[in-house]
């Protein structure tokens, strides 16, 4: 019997990994050979997908960007043996992309099968549930703010604060809520997660239930990924029908169960206060905080509300300890980022490393520049809301206070990269234009500011009094970043002002054709 | 794509109860409703804000808020093709603009024999694949012209 992986990761699926599977499956039968098919997630080297391995006794062989034309040309050079073909790639845990990475929330995303369970313990889960448990739910709490941990859907807020915030305020119950509304256009990481290690979030939602005294969690995920439902979905019963969910978590006499909700296409239901209301079945409007999620958040009682990648590092820290995971990164910045790498890229993935790498390193060392092999012009860095970024400060290192200290972010760890063909004047428009159709109205400098920019920007275009359109634009951006509700419209500014700052060329064209795009 | 059932009272009010029990079970109402139905029709909203004891007004402001839920149904077959940054770098724009001409409809349009919807969404998550789709449901990556019109012969024929 020889397992060959093929990933069930959706990336994998858009370039074929059904159809190659079913090759595989088919040809097998046909030549007799004894195969057995694991559907695992994805490593993150997706410009490689589907990469399909077999696993040999020298190792995992993986095989590049197959399809199912290639099955019978790999059946024929051998490589349920992992023999050469122009499809390899030699050993995967000794490819360049692979091998630089600090793997720990995505230690077993890519490698396991991720809906048996057996995998899941043989490679160290649940031991940070057990260790969790040994400890009171206070030392629990203690040991995540040792950790360092920050939220990683982008604000950066230190999770140990935020739990004990929530176990200290009084109330009849309390909830966990997993924040899988991942908008943000380069950003995959959530849905690679729940994708290719579900039992890793689920575990740590358990973790959070029981430092806080939670017994109820809720998965909010956005609609725009149905296959990760899916998985997901038989993730949970899979946890329940063993007895990690429900009333007597591994025999204990803790309870916590997970609930799985899909959201509606509402970007901004990615904002905390927008989910809760969502969750609780209302339109995605944000609330005025105070009052914190942490006192008063889903159904008004204290609520975890916390990023799909903070939760799923939660086993790791438990399982290594909190200070093998503070000792990685730099400054304010523990541990390791999940980057991802997207857009007109080479080499696009997921590459997690420690904080601390230039911008540079990750564009040209890692992303390979760009796939259209132009120069690159402009890298947006934390989704729609993230400053462009030029070529000039390519020497930004990749932590929370740098990025925040040259008016950038981080955000969820998403990189979009940009050739030389971009049209930063476009980008800012469109930056404007987004804020406008996903705003959700409650505060007039987002609502009204977002569709004045776009028709300020369309001026500009026009050039129609171009310096006084600028100097209103930036006026409009200011009164936006001061005076909206949430991160929407607070930071829609962030893009159109870092474009109009980098690029200045684009926005003083003498004549420029009608919209082209 | 699965087939949807026309609209039926007593058929929506099973599924609203069956939900009941759910905390905050507005949201997954509208999904398993739209699921049947293929939309939200202007008739379930009262039924909806009966059994949940809000507002008919309520229930119409968290139906009309939320992109995903439709008033009438799609056509025959979805078409989501992302329009965000990733995709943009990768030229996504013109390539479906000139699809949508080709097939002589438009954005949240449906072509004129009820084949194939079109919607716009920001972000499929398959951003190293860029331009990406979703075809009733099923992802596509890096799409091209071929790529699009091989959709739209698929589906005017299913």
């Amino acid at each position: 019997m020889t397992k060959v992986f093929v990933p069930l990761d959706m990336a994998a699926k858009a370039m074929g990994a059904d159809k190659v599977a079913a090759a595989i499956a088919k040809e097998a039968q046909a030549r007799g050979q004894n195969v057995q098919i694991v559907r695992n997630g994805s490593r993150g080297l997706l410009w490689l997908e589907p990469l399909v391995e077999v696993e040999t006794p020298q190792g995992r062989i993986g095989y590049g960007n197959v399809s199912a034309k290639d099955v019978a040309s790999l059946f024929d050079a051998g490589f349920l043996g992992g023999a050469p073909h122009k499809r390899s790639i030699g050993k995967v845990e000794d490819h360049p992309y692979w091998k630089r990475q600090h793997r720990v929330t995505f230690k077993r995303c890519g490698v396991t099968d991720p809906l048996s369970l057996s995998e899941y313990e043989s490679l160290g889960g649940g031991v940070g549930l057990a260790k969790a448990f040994a400890m009171s739910p206070a030392e629990a709490v203690a040991e995540v703010t040792k950790s360092g941990l920050r939220g990683r859907g982008g604000a950066g807020f230190p999770t140990g604060i935020k739990w004990k915030t929530v176990a200290d305020t009084p109330a009849d119950r309390r909830y966990v809520v997993v924040n899988a509304d991942e908008g943000d256009s380069g950003t995959f990481a959530d849905r690679m997660i729940m994708e290719g290690d579900p039992f890793a979030l689920l575990e740590g939602m358990i973790i959070a239930g029981y430092a806080v005294n939670a017994s109820k969690g809720f998965v909010y995920l956005r609609s725009e990924y149905p296959q990760t439902a899916v998985v997901f979905r038989r993730a949970i019963e899979i946890l329940q029908e063993a007895g990690w969910l429900g009333p007597k978590v591994r025999g204990s006499n803790f309870a916590f169960d997970v609930e799985l909700r899909i959201g509606a296409g509402a970007y901004v239901c990615g904002e905390e206060t927008s989910l809760l209301e969502s969750l609780e079945g209302k339109r995605g409007i944000v609330r005025a905080k105070p009052p914190f999620p942490a006192m008063a958040g889903l159904f008004e009682r204290p609520t975890i509300v916390n990023n799909v990648l903070s939760i799923a590092t939660i086993p790791m820290i438990f399982e290594e300890g909190a200070q093998a995971y503070a000792d990685c990164g730099v400054g304010r910045s523990r541990g390791t980022m999940p980057l991802q790498i997207a857009g007109n890229v080479k080499y696009g993935g997921l590459c997690e490393v420690d904080f601390g790498l230039t911008l540079g390193e990750i564009v040209n060392d890692i992303g390979g520049g760009t796939l259209s092999g132009r120069p690159v012009r402009a890298v947006q860095c934390g989704g729609p809301l993230g400053a462009y970024v030029p070529v000039k400060d390519f020497d930004l290192i990749f932590d929370y206070e740098a990025f925040a200290k040259r008016d950038a972010l981080i955000g969820h760890g998403g990189l979009v990269i940009f050739d030389d063909t971009v049209d930063m004047l476009q980008m800012a428009r469109f930056g404007m234009e987004f804020c406008a159709i996903e705003s959700c109205g409650k505060c007039t400098p987002c609502r009204i500011g977002s569709t004045r920019g776009v028709e300020t920007i369309d001026k500009i275009r026009q050039g129609q009094n171009v310096e006084a359109e600028i100097a209103l634009l930036e006026d409009l951006c200011n009164t936006m970043k001061l005076g909206s509700l949430c991160a929407l419209g607070g930071f829609a500014p962030y893009p159109v002002l870092s474009a109009l700052r980098h690029f200045p060329e684009d926005f003083h064209r003498k004549s420029v054709p009608a919209a082209a795009e | 794509m699965s087939q949807v059932s026309t609209w039926d009272s007593a058929r929506a009010q099973e599924i609203i109860d069956a939900h009941l029990h759910l905390e905050g079970p507005a949201m997954p109402i509208l999904h398993a409703l739209q699921e049947e139905f293929g939309c939200v029709p202007e008739a379930a909203v009262p039924q909806i804000a009966q059994a949940l004891n809000v507002s008919r007004a309520e229930m119409h402001g968290v139906v009309s808020f939320y992109h995903d839920f439709r008033r009438e149904p799609a056509g025959r077959h979805r078409l989501k093709i992302c329009r965000a940054e990733s995709c943009q770098s990768m030229g996504s724009e013109k390539i479906a603009r000139e699809f949508l001409a080709r097939i002589k409809t438009d954005w949240h349009h449906t072509t004129p024999d009820g084949a194939l919807t079109v919607e716009a969404v920001y972000c499929l998550g398959l951003c190293a694949h860029s331009p990406s789709a979703l075809y009733d449901g099923e992802p596509v990556g890096r799409v091209d012209a071929e790529k699009l019109d091989e959709i739209a012969a698929e589906a005017r024929q299913s």
